[in-house]
């Protein structure tokens, strides 16, 4: 399997000296194309931090981000913005979508800002709609979606084109538990159908749809659930009762 | 979970021979409640001691005989459906137990302990989650059991991470000292 994501030994620290505050320690992650992976830790454990690092979006104190086997250190500002837009996909709780422009309009902005024409655009745009069942709330604006519509847009905005990693930050946070659910079914189909994706939460329910849970505290990686083990037993007697 | 409730409630939909019955409340529960057949035919024989159910033939073994509802029965299952689960005592959470056990053990560190059992709660709801994901949209039986348990689970995870939080800020002084019996959990009242 392809290693989309890699990062080897991160290390974050914000200030310096008595006041410096260490976000992260040598964190290390491997996420391949077709993987879920979910980082768990509650508020201040740094799991946010090592989102926007592996999403280039912040540079790591030491430490190497490599995504699709490149390293984002060696990159010049202008190629780290352009990796971002062709490879990276992001996912926010409040969907961040832009008010002016319709559903097809947001979903097609990162292929026309990196030079893809407005038609060719906009129509692998509500492709990508269609996909998420929201062909029929391709020309609304998001004030006219609901929440759960809002946030499928967003997914549609982040895996629109050739994206080989989707990084999501508490995704469902600010949804019911349906429609919760109905994102991460669409998260969980993206990467089956081969993109890599990380998704940091506090969230439970919403870690136990990823393929792999990683435990961060206090900027260190503690733990790591265990592989899906052979045949599936259902519930022990304990609980059946 | 009341086995006799629900094979009363599959009997209203008919009579029914105990291995059917088996079948269905497996099937309606998404095969995550199995069922063995002793306990059907035990459950039924007790049931009909009742007089919520009666039986074909009184004198062939379990197998050959098809049960009914009986009025009692239907009764007794309507009387079921409205009373409200025991919801006032607290179990006795072997979780809880455990993690009020350690925090007065020496040489335990309570917050790996808390640890280890978040991540088999969280091995446990991915396993329930992707069985939901992997099962037709129209399953909706599993769907429910399934939602049943992660919530539960889901609950048991919280409480493990406000433990955690609790504990973390306790001052050195205020830290429970061996020897000092905590509260019994099912003695303490919502």
């Amino acid at each position: 399997m392809t290693t989309v994501l890699e990062l080897r030994k991160v290390a974050k620290v914000y200030g310096s000296g008595p006041s410096a505050v260490h976000a992260l320690h040598a964190a290390d992650l491997r996420v391949d194309a077709g993987e879920l992976v979910a980082v768990m830790g509650p508020s201040g454990s740094g799991k946010s931090t090592l989102l926007t690092i592996a999403g280039t979006l912040e540079e790591p104190s030491e430490g190497e981000v490599l995504i699709g086997g490149v390293g984002a250190a060696g990159l010049s500002a202008n190629a780290r913005a352009q990796l971002r837009r062709r490879s990276i996909g992001f996912v926010f709780q409040d969907f961040n979508l832009l008010p002016g422009l319709s559903a097809t309009e947001n979903v097609a902005l990162p292929l026309e800002l990196d030079g893809v024409g407005r038609r060719a655009a906009h129509a692998h745009a509500v492709r990508t709609l269609d996909d998420l069942g929201l062909a029929d709330r391709a020309g609304h604006f998001p004030d006219d979606l609901s929440g759960g519509e809002r946030q499928r847009v967003a997914i549609a905005r982040a895996v629109v084109g050739d994206r080989q990693l989707l990084l999501a930050d508490e995704p469902t946070g600010a949804l019911d538990s349906m429609n919760g659910e109905a994102v991460m079914r669409i998260l969980r189909a993206a990467c089956k159908r081969g993109i890599a994706g990380v998704v940091v939460t506090h969230d439970a329910q919403l870690a136990s749809w990823a393929d792999r849970v990683i435990f961060i505290r206090d900027g260190r990686v503690v733990d790591e659930t265990a592989p899906p083990s052979g045949p599936e037993v259902l519930l022990d007697k304990d609980l059946s009762r | 979970m009341s086995v006799r409730h629900a094979l009363l409630a599959l009997l209203t939909e008919g009579p029914e021979y105990g291995l059917r019955l088996r079948q269905e409340f497996e099937s309606r529960t998404g095969d995550v409640w199995p069922l063995n057949v002793g306990q059907v035919y035990t459950t039924l024989q007790r049931l009909e001691r009742e007089g919520w159910v009666e039986s074909d033939d009184a004198g062939s073994d379990g197998a050959k005989k098809r049960y009914r509802i009986t009025d009692g029965g239907a009764t007794e299952l309507d009387r079921w459906l409205r009373t409200p689960p025991d919801a006032t005592t607290p179990p006795r959470d072997e979780l809880v137990i455990k993690v009020q056990v350690a925090v007065r053990m020496p040489g335990v560190d309570v917050h790996d302990l808390i640890q280890t059992h978040r991540r088999q709660l969280i091995e446990a709801m991915q396993h329930y989650t992707h069985l939901k994901a992997d099962a037709p949209a129209d399953d909706i039986g599993l769907a429910l059991v399934v939602d049943a348990e992660l919530f539960r689970l889901e609950g048991l995870v919280r409480w493990l991470d406000a433990a955690g939080v609790r504990l973390a800020k306790l001052p050195r002084a205020a830290a429970p000292r061996p020897g000092v019996p905590a509260p019994d959990p099912a003695q303490v009242r919502a």
